[in-house]
């Protein structure tokens, strides 16, 4: 029980965090923002891998855990290489 | 490996996600924290494939393999312009990798030994179901908004008058499901059933969304994305995942309340789909009646020649032209002859929070010329010519001047102020508001009919400011 109320503090404070660090990303920066932030919600990547690796489960779970592992693969590889050749193009040509 | 070692590596990716998200909040410093935050997942999913709890790695691999080289492929091929598509895509797939981690987790829970019936063992499945629940609404949710903006299924508002009492119908049963299923987890039928319902619940919240209202949706989805993944890390005990899902959580809510505000409505309003009542009819045809002037691209570049400032105001229309590139070349020939010339972006310009600033740094327009409504708007006056190229409704002079119009308080970009306005537009129909734009005939406002890529470059071929 103790583990669940620090894992909620830490669900709260990190809320307060990323209100804090996100209210000053200028408004010309919200597309990648978005789909940077995007790439870091693909973290569900590791648990989907624990889900996938389980060693005794019946098909349907590794089959879940394998669309779990694709998709959050899919959310991650996609969300960086799309943010990052969008902020390429804001590096002011000098 | 030792676990707290574990522990203390997803320390580290977590601070490499905050810094990343702090690097994001400058230009210059941009690529470097998106660099820094994809250290941070790599970091992560690293130490999470040593774990000694995973024996098979064949799924792991074809997973990885399958979803990286989709995502690559549609990160590299995907124009500007559909970014907005992308981004609700990515959203799903977030969403549905929560959905499926839950599951199987639930799944690989109820083949073992089920869940205990203490107090930890009811949070322990409600900690499933509520990742269910978010996760499912997310990514069906989200396959809708890109639906919408794909183009595939209708753009506009899709849905019958008592749509939110269905919603709420839906909602409250699942809700319902869900505490039925922390009483009694081995129910599995009733598991799928919750599921099957959340997934429907996502389509209905969403269709009947319309097309100007989605880069609020945009947001908010991207915010449960983020909130399904702190779900998923409840499941799991594992902290990175909280902490990053709060943060990604704050960030889509933070933008879906900048959206809002810019369009004067209340979240609730844009989820139900509800506009502001008119107090009166207004009539188009009396708005516009005679005093609707039309010019050509030659008479807008004389115009042009002896302006002094220009301010270039993009809307979705531009996106939908392709429109960028000509009017950056038609700013590089003006600014070549001293001519100063500023872009004004209103926040809800395009399908998605920054869409049009995307569209012109891919036109290699420079970010500081990108200029924000607040700051923009006191300069009209001074402006000698503003360009309008597909933008409507956040021109439109009613949402601050006519009280009795829907759109009354929305923060609009005071064009009409400019000595003169220049309008490129196919046709006189409606913005997404579906009222008339007084601007259109005022006595300063010229509109210009016909494809906005084509209309622009032939007002910069007509130019001669030698």
């Amino acid at each position: 029980m103790d583990l669940i109320i620090m894992q909620l503090a830490l669900f709260v404070l990190s809320l307060f965090l990323g209100v804090e660090l996100i209210t000053k990303v200028p408004p010309t920066l919200h597309t990648p923002l978005m789909s940077g932030t995007n790439a870091i919600s693909g973290i569900t990547l590791v648990g989907a891998v624990l889900a996938a690796g389980a060693g005794e489960a019946s098909m349907l779970v590794h089959a879940l855990g394998f669309i779990a592992v694709v998709m959050a693969t899919l959310n991650v590889i996609g969300g960086y290489l799309v943010t990052n050749r969008m902020l390429a193009m804001f590096k002011r040509k000098d | 490996m030792n676990e707290s070692i574990v522990d203390i590596i997803y320390l580290v990716a977590a601070v490499l996600f905050v810094l990343g998200i702090k690097g994001l909040t400058k230009p210059k410093t941009a690529v470097r924290g998106n660099t820094l935050s994809a250290l941070g997942m790599l970091v992560a999913v690293v130490i999470t494939l040593l774990d000694r709890d995973i024996v098979s790695f064949e799924y792991i691999i074809a997973g990885m393999v399958t979803g990286g080289v989709i995502g690559g492929l549609m990160a590299t091929r995907i124009q500007m312009t559909s970014m907005p598509q992308m981004v609700a895509l990515l959203n799903g797939c977030g969403g549905g990798a929560s959905l499926g981690l839950a599951a199987a987790s639930y799944l690989l829970a109820m083949e073992g030994n089920g869940y205990s019936t203490d107090i930890m063992g009811v949070l322990a499945v409600s900690f499933v179901m509520v990742t269910v629940l978010i996760g499912a609404v997310t990514m069906s949710g989200s396959l809708v908004a890109f639906a919408k903006l794909q183009e595939l299924i209708s753009g506009q508002s899709i849905g019958f008058a008592g749509m939110k009492f269905l919603n709420g119908a839906i909602f409250l049963t699942a809700l319902a499901l869900l505490v039925m299923l922390c009483i009694n987890p081995a129910n599995t039928p009733l598991f799928w059933a919750l599921v099957t319902l959340a997934i429907v619940l996502g389509l209905t919240l969403v269709l009947p969304i319309g097309g100007a209202d989605m880069p609020v949706v945009i947001a908010l989805l991207n915010s449960y994305s983020g909130i399904a993944a702190a779900a998923a890390g409840f499941i799991l005990g594992n902290t990175v995942l909280i902490v990053t899902g709060s943060l990604v959580g704050a960030s889509g809510l933070i933008l879906t309340n900048i959206m809002c505000v810019a369009m004067n409505r209340s979240l609730t309003n844009v989820l139900f789909g509800v506009m502001a009542e008119g107090s009166e009819d207004i009539d188009a045809d009396e708005i516009y009646a005679g005093k609707v002037k039309s010019a050509q691209p030659e008479e807008i570049s004389m115009i042009l020649e002896t302006a002094r400032r220009v301010v270039i105001v993009p809307g979705f229309g531009m996106a939908m032209a392709q429109a960028q590139h000509a009017v950056r070349e038609l700013a590089d020939v003006m600014e070549d002859h001293g001519i100063e010339v500023e872009y004004a972006i209103h926040p809800v310009a395009g399908r998605m929070p920054g869409h049009m600033n995307v569209l012109l740094a891919e036109a290699e327009v420079p970010y500081d010329q990108m200029v924000e409504m607040d700051r923009i708007n006191p300069t009209f006056e001074q402006t000698d010519v503003a360009i309008v190229i597909g933008a409507n409704d956040v021109t439109n002079p009613m949402a601050r001047d006519d009280k009795g119009s829907p759109i009354y308080g929305m923060p609009i970009l005071n064009v009409d102020k400019a000595k003169t306005v220049v309008v490129i537009k196919r046709s006189m129909s409606p913005g997404f508001a579906g009222l008339p734009n007084p601007l259109f005939a005022k006595d300063n406002c010229l509109m210009v009919f016909g494809d906005g890529k084509k209309a622009v470059i032939d007002i910069t071929a007509n130019l001669d400011l030698s």
